[in-house]
Protein backbone atom coordinates (compact mmCIF):
# COMPACT_ATOMS: atom_id res chain seq x y z
CA UNK A 1 0.00 0.00 0.00
CA UNK A 2 0.78 3.87 -0.34
CA UNK A 3 1.19 6.09 2.56
CA UNK A 4 1.47 9.94 1.37
CA UNK A 5 2.27 11.90 4.56
CA UNK A 6 2.49 15.96 4.29
CA UNK A 7 4.46 15.78 0.56
CA UNK A 8 5.62 19.65 -0.47
CA UNK A 9 7.50 20.26 -3.12
CA UNK A 10 8.84 23.78 -4.09
CA UNK A 11 10.11 25.00 -7.32
CA UNK A 12 12.02 28.10 -5.79
CA UNK A 13 9.04 30.11 -5.02
CA UNK A 14 6.49 28.65 -6.81
CA UNK A 15 4.67 25.44 -4.38
CA UNK A 16 3.60 23.29 -6.72
CA UNK A 17 2.43 20.84 -4.01
CA UNK A 18 1.35 21.29 -0.96
CA UNK A 19 1.20 19.01 1.98
CA UNK A 20 -0.77 16.32 0.45
CA UNK A 21 -1.52 13.53 2.53
CA UNK A 22 -3.41 10.43 1.35
CA UNK A 23 -2.97 6.44 1.56
CA UNK A 24 -4.43 3.44 -0.99
CA UNK A 25 -4.66 0.55 -0.16
CA UNK A 26 -4.02 -2.90 -2.25
CA UNK A 27 -7.54 -3.67 -3.97
CA UNK A 28 -8.25 0.74 -4.77
CA UNK A 29 -7.67 2.54 -7.38
CA UNK A 30 -7.03 6.80 -6.76
CA UNK A 31 -7.72 8.64 -9.35
CA UNK A 32 -5.76 11.97 -9.44
CA UNK A 33 -7.84 14.72 -11.19
CA UNK A 34 -6.83 18.90 -11.99
CA UNK A 35 -6.29 21.14 -14.14
CA UNK A 36 -2.81 21.07 -15.86
CA UNK A 37 -0.06 22.75 -13.62
CA UNK A 38 -2.08 21.52 -10.40
CA UNK A 39 0.90 19.51 -9.36
CA UNK A 40 -0.25 15.73 -9.94
CA UNK A 41 2.94 14.53 -12.07
CA UNK A 42 4.90 16.31 -9.00
CA UNK A 43 3.23 14.39 -6.81
CA UNK A 44 3.57 11.15 -8.69
CA UNK A 45 7.33 12.03 -9.42
CA UNK A 46 7.82 12.24 -5.96
CA UNK A 47 6.21 9.36 -5.01
CA UNK A 48 8.08 7.12 -7.42
CA UNK A 49 10.88 8.35 -5.70
CA UNK A 50 12.21 10.44 -9.25
CA UNK A 51 12.05 14.30 -7.61
CA UNK A 52 12.96 14.77 -3.83
CA UNK A 53 9.89 16.22 -1.75
CA UNK A 54 11.17 19.56 0.33
CA UNK A 55 9.06 18.01 3.53
CA UNK A 56 7.05 14.74 3.85
CA UNK A 57 7.92 11.82 2.40
CA UNK A 58 5.69 8.84 0.69
CA UNK A 59 5.86 5.26 2.54
CA UNK A 60 5.79 2.54 -0.08
CA UNK A 61 4.72 -1.04 1.47
CA UNK A 62 5.72 1.11 4.42
CA UNK A 63 9.14 1.42 3.08
CA UNK A 64 10.14 5.46 3.19
CA UNK A 65 11.11 6.42 -0.40
CA UNK A 66 13.77 9.36 0.45
CA UNK A 67 15.66 6.66 2.80
CA UNK A 68 15.35 3.63 0.56
CA UNK A 69 14.58 4.08 -2.55
CA UNK A 70 16.08 1.30 -4.61
CA UNK A 71 13.96 -0.84 -1.78
CA UNK A 72 10.48 1.04 -2.40
CA UNK A 73 10.70 1.28 -6.26
CA UNK A 74 11.15 -2.51 -6.33
CA UNK A 75 7.44 -3.19 -5.56
CA UNK A 76 6.45 -0.02 -7.69
CA UNK A 77 5.95 0.17 -11.47
CA UNK A 78 5.21 3.54 -12.43
CA UNK A 79 4.06 4.81 -15.83
CA UNK A 80 5.43 8.55 -16.29
CA UNK A 81 3.61 11.34 -18.10
CA UNK A 82 3.65 10.55 -22.47
CA UNK A 83 5.35 6.89 -21.64
CA UNK A 84 8.77 7.65 -22.18
CA UNK A 85 11.05 5.12 -23.49
CA UNK A 86 13.99 4.53 -25.66
CA UNK A 87 13.19 5.01 -29.15
CA UNK A 88 16.09 2.91 -30.69
CA UNK A 89 14.54 -0.37 -28.85
CA UNK A 90 12.35 -2.77 -30.10
CA UNK A 91 9.65 -3.55 -27.34
CA UNK A 92 10.99 -6.62 -26.69
CA UNK A 93 14.18 -5.49 -26.17
CA UNK A 94 12.95 -2.96 -23.99
CA UNK A 95 10.94 -4.79 -21.79
CA UNK A 96 13.88 -7.66 -21.47
CA UNK A 97 15.90 -4.54 -20.32
CA UNK A 98 13.82 -3.20 -17.90
CA UNK A 99 12.86 -6.99 -16.52
CA UNK A 100 16.82 -8.00 -16.28
CA UNK A 101 17.90 -4.59 -14.76
CA UNK A 102 15.29 -5.50 -11.98
CA UNK A 103 17.53 -8.81 -10.97
CA UNK A 104 14.93 -11.20 -12.67
CA UNK A 105 16.84 -14.43 -13.57
CA UNK A 106 16.21 -15.79 -17.65
CA UNK A 107 13.48 -17.88 -16.94
CA UNK A 108 11.56 -15.37 -15.12
CA UNK A 109 12.21 -12.43 -17.78
CA UNK A 110 10.47 -14.85 -19.97
CA UNK A 111 7.46 -15.34 -18.25
CA UNK A 112 7.40 -11.89 -17.11
CA UNK A 113 7.73 -10.58 -20.55
CA UNK A 114 4.87 -12.88 -22.12
CA UNK A 115 2.48 -12.00 -19.39
CA UNK A 116 3.07 -8.13 -19.96
CA UNK A 117 3.05 -8.61 -23.66
CA UNK A 118 -0.84 -10.37 -23.43
CA UNK A 119 -2.32 -8.39 -21.32
CA UNK A 120 -1.29 -5.24 -23.39
CA UNK A 121 -1.70 -6.88 -26.80
CA UNK A 122 1.35 -6.10 -28.27
CA UNK A 123 2.56 -9.07 -30.01
CA UNK A 124 2.29 -7.49 -33.74
CA UNK A 125 4.82 -5.01 -32.94
CA UNK A 126 7.34 -6.81 -30.56
CA UNK A 127 10.36 -6.53 -33.35
CA UNK A 128 10.00 -2.76 -34.64
CA UNK A 129 12.02 -0.14 -33.25
CA UNK A 130 9.72 1.60 -30.90
CA UNK A 131 9.81 5.16 -32.31
CA UNK A 132 8.64 3.59 -35.25
CA UNK A 133 5.15 2.82 -33.17
CA UNK A 134 1.50 4.60 -33.39
CA UNK A 135 1.23 6.50 -30.14
CA UNK A 136 -1.26 4.06 -29.20
CA UNK A 137 1.19 1.06 -29.32
CA UNK A 138 4.15 3.21 -27.66
CA UNK A 139 1.49 4.17 -24.41
CA UNK A 140 1.02 0.17 -24.63
CA UNK A 141 5.23 -0.06 -24.33
CA UNK A 142 5.40 1.81 -21.65
CA UNK A 143 2.33 -0.07 -19.82
CA UNK A 144 3.72 -2.97 -20.02
CA UNK A 145 7.28 -1.89 -18.84
CA UNK A 146 4.96 -0.36 -15.34
CA UNK A 147 3.28 -4.25 -15.45
CA UNK A 148 5.56 -6.85 -16.27
CA UNK A 149 7.35 -7.17 -13.07
CA UNK A 150 3.98 -7.82 -11.45
CA UNK A 151 4.50 -4.67 -8.51
CA UNK A 152 1.94 -4.54 -5.90
CA UNK A 153 1.86 -0.52 -6.51
CA UNK A 154 1.28 0.76 -9.64
CA UNK A 155 1.39 3.97 -10.34
CA UNK A 156 0.58 5.83 -13.91
CA UNK A 157 0.63 9.65 -15.33
CA UNK A 158 -2.57 9.82 -17.68
CA UNK A 159 -1.87 6.01 -18.89
CA UNK A 160 -4.70 6.47 -21.79
CA UNK A 161 -3.34 10.20 -22.82
CA UNK A 162 -3.78 10.21 -26.59
CA UNK A 163 -5.51 6.73 -26.84
CA UNK A 164 -8.41 6.28 -29.50
CA UNK A 165 -11.76 4.87 -27.65
CA UNK A 166 -11.28 0.86 -27.97
CA UNK A 167 -7.35 1.41 -27.10
CA UNK A 168 -8.70 3.48 -23.88
CA UNK A 169 -11.23 1.12 -23.15
CA UNK A 170 -8.77 -1.88 -23.43
CA UNK A 171 -6.43 0.23 -20.55
CA UNK A 172 -9.17 0.75 -18.52
CA UNK A 173 -10.05 -2.89 -18.65
CA UNK A 174 -6.53 -4.21 -18.17
CA UNK A 175 -6.30 -1.34 -14.71
CA UNK A 176 -9.50 -2.71 -13.52
CA UNK A 177 -8.22 -6.94 -14.05
CA UNK A 178 -5.16 -5.73 -12.02
CA UNK A 179 -6.82 -3.10 -9.50
CA UNK A 180 -7.20 -6.19 -7.26
CA UNK A 181 -4.50 -7.38 -6.20
CA UNK A 182 -2.58 -3.81 -6.28
CA UNK A 183 -2.37 -0.31 -5.19
CA UNK A 184 -2.94 1.83 -8.06
CA UNK A 185 -2.78 5.85 -8.69
CA UNK A 186 -3.99 7.35 -11.95
CA UNK A 187 -4.17 10.58 -12.84
CA UNK A 188 -6.13 11.97 -15.65
CA UNK A 189 -8.14 15.17 -16.73
CA UNK A 190 -10.57 12.45 -18.55
CA UNK A 191 -13.22 12.92 -16.03
CA UNK A 192 -15.14 9.90 -17.42
CA UNK A 193 -12.48 7.43 -17.00
CA UNK A 194 -13.12 8.57 -12.80
CA UNK A 195 -16.56 6.64 -13.09
CA UNK A 196 -15.06 4.03 -15.29
CA UNK A 197 -12.43 2.95 -13.38
CA UNK A 198 -11.38 4.58 -10.04
CA UNK A 199 -12.63 3.50 -6.36
CA UNK A 200 -11.59 7.02 -5.22
CA UNK A 201 -11.32 10.42 -6.66
CA UNK A 202 -8.91 13.19 -5.38
CA UNK A 203 -9.32 16.65 -6.97
CA UNK A 204 -6.03 18.72 -6.49
CA UNK A 205 -5.78 22.23 -7.41
CA UNK A 206 -2.95 24.81 -7.50
CA UNK A 207 -0.80 21.85 -5.26
CA UNK A 208 -3.37 21.39 -2.35
CA UNK A 209 -6.40 18.33 -2.41
CA UNK A 210 -9.76 20.48 -2.61
CA UNK A 211 -11.81 17.32 -2.25
CA UNK A 212 -10.92 13.45 -1.63
CA UNK A 213 -14.19 10.83 -2.32
CA UNK A 214 -15.48 8.34 -4.14
CA UNK A 215 -16.72 9.35 -7.29
CA UNK A 216 -20.25 8.98 -6.43
CA UNK A 217 -19.83 11.14 -3.74
CA UNK A 218 -17.94 13.84 -5.60
CA UNK A 219 -20.58 14.13 -8.69
CA UNK A 220 -22.88 14.53 -5.62
CA UNK A 221 -21.96 18.00 -4.70
CA UNK A 222 -22.43 19.17 -8.07
CA UNK A 223 -25.46 21.54 -7.83
CA UNK A 224 -27.34 19.41 -10.16
CA UNK A 225 -27.49 16.46 -7.70
CA UNK A 226 -30.82 15.19 -7.59
CA UNK A 227 -32.54 17.03 -10.21
CA UNK A 228 -34.79 16.06 -12.19
CA UNK A 229 -34.96 15.99 -15.95
CA UNK A 230 -37.45 15.91 -18.37
CA UNK A 231 -36.61 15.66 -22.04
CA UNK A 232 -39.77 16.48 -24.57
CA UNK A 233 -39.69 17.24 -28.49
CA UNK A 234 -39.16 21.06 -28.81
CA UNK A 235 -42.54 21.10 -30.25
CA UNK A 236 -44.30 20.11 -26.59
CA UNK A 237 -42.10 22.74 -24.81
CA UNK A 238 -44.37 24.80 -24.18
CA UNK A 239 -47.00 23.56 -22.52
CA UNK A 240 -44.62 21.15 -20.45
CA UNK A 241 -43.08 24.44 -19.04
CA UNK A 242 -46.59 25.77 -18.32
CA UNK A 243 -47.31 22.07 -16.89
CA UNK A 244 -44.09 21.91 -14.78
CA UNK A 245 -44.53 25.18 -13.51
CA UNK A 246 -47.72 24.51 -11.22
CA UNK A 247 -45.28 22.60 -9.06
CA UNK A 248 -44.63 23.85 -6.06
CA UNK A 249 -41.27 24.66 -4.37
CA UNK A 250 -39.04 24.22 -7.66
CA UNK A 251 -36.83 25.91 -9.84
CA UNK A 252 -36.42 24.44 -13.04
CA UNK A 253 -33.81 25.35 -16.07
CA UNK A 254 -34.80 24.62 -19.40
CA UNK A 255 -32.12 24.17 -22.27
CA UNK A 256 -32.77 23.64 -25.99
CA UNK A 257 -30.79 20.90 -27.59
CA UNK A 258 -31.79 20.19 -31.07
CA UNK A 259 -35.00 18.87 -31.59
CA UNK A 260 -35.00 18.24 -27.82
CA UNK A 261 -36.26 20.74 -25.03
CA UNK A 262 -34.63 19.67 -21.33
CA UNK A 263 -36.07 20.75 -18.15
CA UNK A 264 -34.04 20.32 -15.16
CA UNK A 265 -36.09 20.40 -11.95
CA UNK A 266 -34.60 21.32 -8.59
CA UNK A 267 -36.32 21.55 -5.04
CA UNK A 268 -36.10 25.32 -4.18
CA UNK A 269 -33.65 26.31 -2.03
CA UNK A 270 -34.41 25.78 1.60
CA UNK A 271 -36.58 22.54 0.80
CA UNK A 272 -35.79 19.73 2.30
CA UNK A 273 -37.87 16.99 0.25
CA UNK A 274 -35.69 14.35 -1.13
CA UNK A 275 -34.55 13.81 -4.76
CA UNK A 276 -36.52 10.80 -4.85
CA UNK A 277 -39.72 12.50 -3.45
CA UNK A 278 -39.23 15.13 -5.89
CA UNK A 279 -39.28 12.63 -9.13
CA UNK A 280 -42.34 11.19 -7.50
CA UNK A 281 -43.98 14.24 -7.60
CA UNK A 282 -42.67 15.22 -11.16
CA UNK A 283 -43.96 11.86 -12.84
CA UNK A 284 -47.26 11.95 -11.16
CA UNK A 285 -47.76 15.19 -12.41
CA UNK A 286 -46.56 13.84 -15.95
CA UNK A 287 -48.89 10.85 -16.02
CA UNK A 288 -51.77 12.87 -15.20
CA UNK A 289 -52.12 15.88 -17.74
CA UNK A 290 -50.49 13.15 -20.15
CA UNK A 291 -48.07 15.01 -21.49
CA UNK A 292 -45.98 13.68 -24.36
CA UNK A 293 -42.36 13.66 -23.32
CA UNK A 294 -39.35 11.55 -24.40
CA UNK A 295 -37.24 10.75 -21.26
CA UNK A 296 -37.44 11.24 -17.01
CA UNK A 297 -34.78 10.78 -15.27
CA UNK A 298 -33.09 11.19 -11.99
CA UNK A 299 -29.31 13.14 -12.15
CA UNK A 300 -26.67 11.62 -10.06
CA UNK A 301 -25.15 14.92 -10.64
CA UNK A 302 -21.64 15.24 -13.26
CA UNK A 303 -18.04 14.83 -12.06
CA UNK A 304 -17.28 17.99 -14.51
CA UNK A 305 -19.80 20.59 -12.50
CA UNK A 306 -18.07 19.71 -9.43
CA UNK A 307 -14.31 19.85 -11.05
CA UNK A 308 -15.34 23.17 -12.66
CA UNK A 309 -16.59 24.95 -10.06
CA UNK A 310 -13.26 23.75 -7.45
CA UNK A 311 -11.03 24.18 -9.66
CA UNK A 312 -12.16 27.51 -11.69
CA UNK A 313 -9.67 30.28 -12.37
CA UNK A 314 -6.49 27.65 -11.65
CA UNK A 315 -5.24 27.73 -15.23
CA UNK A 316 -1.83 29.54 -14.40
CA UNK A 317 1.58 28.28 -14.06
CA UNK A 318 3.09 25.11 -16.65
CA UNK A 319 2.94 21.63 -16.34
CA UNK A 320 5.75 20.21 -14.12
CA UNK B 1 25.49 -3.92 -9.02
CA UNK B 2 27.98 -4.88 -11.94
CA UNK B 3 25.35 -6.86 -13.60
CA UNK B 4 23.37 -3.70 -13.84
CA UNK B 5 26.05 -1.81 -14.89
CA UNK B 6 26.91 -3.54 -18.00
CA UNK B 7 23.11 -3.90 -18.68
CA UNK B 8 23.04 -0.29 -19.15
CA UNK B 9 26.56 -0.15 -20.49
CA UNK B 10 25.04 -2.95 -23.32
CA UNK B 11 21.83 -0.95 -24.03
CA UNK B 12 23.39 1.96 -24.50
CA UNK B 13 26.58 0.31 -26.58
CA UNK B 14 23.86 -1.16 -28.50
CA UNK B 15 21.69 2.23 -29.15
CA UNK B 16 25.24 3.33 -30.79
CA UNK B 17 24.78 1.33 -33.74
CA UNK B 18 21.22 2.12 -34.11
CA UNK B 19 21.77 4.30 -36.78
CA UNK B 20 24.25 4.50 -39.30
CA UNK B 21 25.97 7.09 -38.18
CA UNK B 22 28.06 5.01 -35.39
CA UNK B 23 29.53 3.40 -38.93
CA UNK B 24 29.96 6.61 -40.57
CA UNK B 25 31.92 8.03 -37.18
CA UNK B 26 34.10 4.94 -37.15
CA UNK B 27 34.69 5.97 -40.88
CA UNK B 28 35.77 9.33 -40.39
CA UNK B 29 37.63 8.80 -37.15
CA UNK B 30 39.86 6.28 -39.36
CA UNK B 31 40.01 8.53 -41.93
CA UNK B 32 41.43 11.52 -39.72
CA UNK B 33 43.85 9.23 -38.04
CA UNK B 34 45.20 7.85 -41.30
CA UNK B 35 45.40 11.38 -42.97
CA UNK B 36 46.84 12.96 -39.52
CA UNK B 37 49.77 10.15 -39.68
CA UNK B 38 50.85 10.39 -43.16
CA UNK B 39 50.32 13.46 -44.11
CA UNK B 40 50.46 15.83 -40.81
CA UNK B 41 52.72 13.34 -39.05
CA UNK B 42 55.23 12.73 -42.13
CA UNK B 43 55.06 8.67 -40.93
CA UNK B 44 57.06 7.66 -43.82
CA UNK B 45 59.33 11.32 -43.89
CA UNK B 46 60.65 10.18 -40.53
CA UNK B 47 61.89 6.98 -41.66
CA UNK B 48 61.30 5.11 -38.45
CA UNK B 49 59.62 2.44 -37.41
CA UNK B 50 56.97 3.24 -34.53
CA UNK B 51 53.93 5.19 -34.70
CA UNK B 52 54.93 8.44 -32.87
CA UNK B 53 53.53 10.59 -35.76
CA UNK B 54 50.13 8.68 -35.10
CA UNK B 55 49.55 8.94 -31.86
CA UNK B 56 51.19 12.33 -32.10
CA UNK B 57 47.54 13.93 -33.28
CA UNK B 58 45.39 11.60 -30.94
CA UNK B 59 44.55 14.38 -28.65
CA UNK B 60 43.68 17.09 -30.92
CA UNK B 61 41.55 14.27 -32.85
CA UNK B 62 39.99 13.26 -29.49
CA UNK B 63 39.27 16.92 -28.98
CA UNK B 64 36.42 17.02 -31.92
CA UNK B 65 35.36 12.81 -31.81
CA UNK B 66 35.11 11.96 -28.49
CA UNK B 67 32.56 15.01 -27.42
CA UNK B 68 30.53 13.81 -30.34
CA UNK B 69 30.15 10.25 -28.19
CA UNK B 70 29.76 11.87 -24.81
CA UNK B 71 27.30 14.55 -26.01
CA UNK B 72 24.39 12.44 -25.87
CA UNK B 73 25.07 10.05 -22.63
CA UNK B 74 22.58 12.38 -20.63
CA UNK B 75 21.27 15.17 -22.41
CA UNK B 76 18.93 12.71 -24.94
CA UNK B 77 17.65 11.01 -22.21
CA UNK B 78 16.56 14.60 -20.33
CA UNK B 79 15.17 15.77 -23.72
CA UNK B 80 13.68 12.34 -24.32
CA UNK B 81 11.75 12.06 -20.75
CA UNK B 82 13.14 8.47 -20.50
CA UNK B 83 15.61 10.35 -17.61
CA UNK B 84 12.66 9.54 -15.37
CA UNK B 85 12.35 6.09 -16.52
CA UNK B 86 15.89 5.46 -16.11
CA UNK B 87 16.24 7.18 -13.04
CA UNK B 88 12.67 5.29 -11.04
CA UNK B 89 14.34 2.21 -11.82
CA UNK B 90 15.47 0.21 -8.36
CA UNK B 91 19.33 0.95 -9.96
CA UNK B 92 21.51 3.26 -8.08
CA UNK B 93 22.42 6.21 -10.00
CA UNK B 94 26.63 5.65 -9.67
CA UNK B 95 25.66 2.14 -11.65
CA UNK B 96 23.70 3.93 -14.46
CA UNK B 97 26.50 6.73 -15.13
CA UNK B 98 29.19 4.26 -15.00
CA UNK B 99 27.46 1.88 -17.30
CA UNK B 100 27.00 5.00 -20.20
CA UNK B 101 30.63 6.11 -19.36
CA UNK B 102 31.45 2.33 -20.15
CA UNK B 103 29.40 1.96 -23.17
CA UNK B 104 30.95 5.50 -24.88
CA UNK B 105 34.35 3.76 -23.83
CA UNK B 106 33.80 0.52 -25.49
CA UNK B 107 32.53 2.41 -28.21
CA UNK B 108 35.86 5.01 -28.92
CA UNK B 109 38.38 1.89 -28.12
CA UNK B 110 36.44 -0.44 -30.96
CA UNK B 111 37.07 2.66 -33.00
CA UNK B 112 40.81 2.67 -31.67
CA UNK B 113 41.66 -0.79 -32.42
CA UNK B 114 40.13 -0.51 -35.92
CA UNK B 115 43.47 1.16 -36.36
CA UNK B 116 45.18 -2.01 -36.55
CA UNK B 117 45.96 -2.14 -39.63
CA UNK B 118 48.59 0.92 -39.11
CA UNK B 119 50.31 -1.45 -36.44
CA UNK B 120 50.11 -4.23 -39.45
CA UNK B 121 52.21 -1.66 -41.64
CA UNK B 122 54.13 -0.48 -39.04
CA UNK B 123 55.75 -4.27 -38.17
CA UNK B 124 55.64 -5.10 -41.83
CA UNK B 125 58.23 -2.47 -42.77
CA UNK B 126 60.73 -2.64 -39.89
CA UNK B 127 61.03 -3.89 -36.76
CA UNK B 128 59.25 -1.66 -34.13
CA UNK B 129 59.23 -1.87 -30.48
CA UNK B 130 55.83 -3.46 -29.98
CA UNK B 131 55.76 -2.65 -26.15
CA UNK B 132 56.12 1.30 -26.99
CA UNK B 133 53.28 0.70 -29.54
CA UNK B 134 51.23 -1.18 -26.69
CA UNK B 135 51.90 1.34 -24.32
CA UNK B 136 50.75 4.09 -26.90
CA UNK B 137 47.14 2.30 -27.46
CA UNK B 138 47.04 2.32 -23.62
CA UNK B 139 47.66 5.52 -23.22
CA UNK B 140 45.64 6.85 -25.89
CA UNK B 141 42.71 4.84 -24.39
CA UNK B 142 43.61 6.28 -20.81
CA UNK B 143 43.16 9.87 -22.59
CA UNK B 144 40.06 9.30 -24.17
CA UNK B 145 38.69 7.89 -20.66
CA UNK B 146 39.67 11.54 -19.55
CA UNK B 147 37.79 13.04 -22.21
CA UNK B 148 34.77 11.08 -22.54
CA UNK B 149 34.78 11.67 -18.23
CA UNK B 150 34.73 15.64 -18.86
CA UNK B 151 31.91 14.93 -22.00
CA UNK B 152 29.64 12.67 -19.73
CA UNK B 153 29.73 15.68 -17.31
CA UNK B 154 28.58 18.38 -19.42
CA UNK B 155 26.14 16.18 -21.40
CA UNK B 156 24.43 16.28 -17.77
CA UNK B 157 24.25 19.75 -17.37
CA UNK B 158 22.26 19.99 -20.54
CA UNK B 159 19.48 18.63 -22.70
CA UNK B 160 20.71 20.04 -25.79
CA UNK B 161 23.41 17.91 -27.38
CA UNK B 162 24.53 20.79 -29.53
CA UNK B 163 25.61 22.55 -26.58
CA UNK B 164 26.97 19.72 -24.56
CA UNK B 165 29.06 19.12 -27.87
CA UNK B 166 30.61 22.89 -27.70
CA UNK B 167 30.87 23.15 -23.89
CA UNK B 168 32.82 19.95 -23.98
CA UNK B 169 35.08 20.67 -26.51
CA UNK B 170 36.28 23.80 -24.71
CA UNK B 171 36.48 21.79 -21.51
CA UNK B 172 38.57 18.90 -23.48
CA UNK B 173 40.90 21.93 -24.90
CA UNK B 174 41.72 23.73 -21.97
CA UNK B 175 42.66 19.98 -20.26
CA UNK B 176 44.74 19.59 -23.66
CA UNK B 177 46.86 22.95 -23.90
CA UNK B 178 46.95 23.49 -19.92
CA UNK B 179 50.54 22.33 -20.24
CA UNK B 180 51.63 23.93 -23.57
CA UNK B 181 54.44 26.16 -23.42
CA UNK B 182 52.20 28.93 -24.69
CA UNK B 183 49.98 28.38 -21.74
CA UNK B 184 52.60 28.37 -19.09
CA UNK B 185 54.32 31.78 -20.40
CA UNK B 186 51.17 33.47 -19.71
CA UNK B 187 51.03 32.73 -16.43
CA UNK B 188 54.85 32.58 -15.49
CA UNK B 189 55.11 36.02 -15.42
CA UNK B 190 52.88 36.98 -12.39
CA UNK B 191 51.19 33.47 -11.25
CA UNK B 192 52.87 31.86 -8.40
CA UNK B 193 55.50 29.21 -9.27
CA UNK B 194 52.88 26.40 -7.10
CA UNK B 195 50.12 27.46 -9.69
CA UNK B 196 52.16 27.42 -12.83
CA UNK B 197 53.10 23.70 -12.09
CA UNK B 198 49.47 22.82 -11.26
CA UNK B 199 48.28 23.57 -14.40
CA UNK B 200 51.08 22.11 -15.91
CA UNK B 201 50.16 18.69 -14.31
CA UNK B 202 46.75 19.07 -15.68
CA UNK B 203 47.88 19.11 -19.23
CA UNK B 204 46.14 16.05 -20.70
CA UNK B 205 49.15 16.19 -23.57
CA UNK B 206 52.07 16.35 -20.79
CA UNK B 207 51.00 13.09 -19.57
CA UNK B 208 49.85 11.25 -22.62
CA UNK B 209 53.21 11.85 -24.35
CA UNK B 210 55.11 10.78 -21.35
CA UNK B 211 53.01 7.47 -21.73
CA UNK B 212 52.97 7.20 -25.43
CA UNK B 213 56.75 7.92 -25.23
CA UNK B 214 56.89 4.19 -23.86
CA UNK B 215 57.71 4.85 -19.88
CA UNK B 216 54.55 3.71 -18.43
CA UNK B 217 54.99 5.73 -14.78
CA UNK B 218 52.26 5.33 -12.39
CA UNK B 219 51.95 8.86 -12.10
CA UNK B 220 50.38 9.12 -15.57
CA UNK B 221 47.81 6.87 -15.13
CA UNK B 222 46.74 7.87 -11.64
CA UNK B 223 46.43 11.39 -13.19
CA UNK B 224 43.94 10.01 -16.10
CA UNK B 225 42.75 7.75 -13.62
CA UNK B 226 41.41 9.99 -11.06
CA UNK B 227 40.66 12.91 -13.47
CA UNK B 228 37.88 10.27 -14.85
CA UNK B 229 36.64 9.27 -11.34
CA UNK B 230 36.24 13.18 -10.26
CA UNK B 231 34.55 13.55 -13.56
CA UNK B 232 32.33 10.69 -13.00
CA UNK B 233 31.78 12.05 -9.63
CA UNK B 234 30.73 15.25 -10.65
CA UNK B 235 28.04 13.90 -13.13
CA UNK B 236 26.20 11.70 -10.22
CA UNK B 237 25.86 14.98 -8.77
CA UNK B 238 24.74 16.92 -11.70
CA UNK B 239 22.26 13.91 -12.49
CA UNK B 240 21.46 13.89 -9.09
CA UNK B 241 20.89 18.03 -8.57
CA UNK B 242 19.15 17.97 -12.07
CA UNK B 243 16.37 15.44 -11.63
CA UNK B 244 13.48 18.30 -11.34
CA UNK B 245 14.38 20.29 -14.40
CA UNK B 246 13.76 18.47 -17.83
Amino acid sequence: MIDVLNLTKDFGDFRAVNNVSFSVECGQVLGFLGPNGAGKSTSMKMVTGYLRPTSGTALINGIDICLKPLSAQQSMGYLPEGAPAWPDMTPRQFLDFVTRIRGMDKAAVRSATRRAINMTELHGVLDQPIDTLSKGFRRRVGLAQAIVHDPDILIMDEPTDGLDPNQKHQVRAAILEMARTKAIIISTHILEEVDAICTRAMIIDRGRVVVEGTPSALAARSAYHGAVVVTAGSENAASLATQLETLADIRIEHEARGAEAIFRILSADGSSETPTALFARVQALVEQRSVAIIGLALEAGRLDDVFRDLTRGAETGAAR
Amino acid sequence: MMRQVLLVTRREFNSYFATPLAFVFIFVFLLATGLSTFYLGGYFEAGQADLTSFFLFHPWLYLFFLPAISMRLWAEERRNGSIELLLTLPVPLSAVVLGKYFAALGFSALALSLTFPIWLTVNYLGNPDNGVILAGYLGSLMLAGGYLAIGSCVSACTRNQVIAFVVSVVVCFLFTISGAPLVIELFRGWAPAALVDTLAGFSFLTHFRAITGGVIDMRDLVFFASLTAVFLTATVIIVDMKRGDS
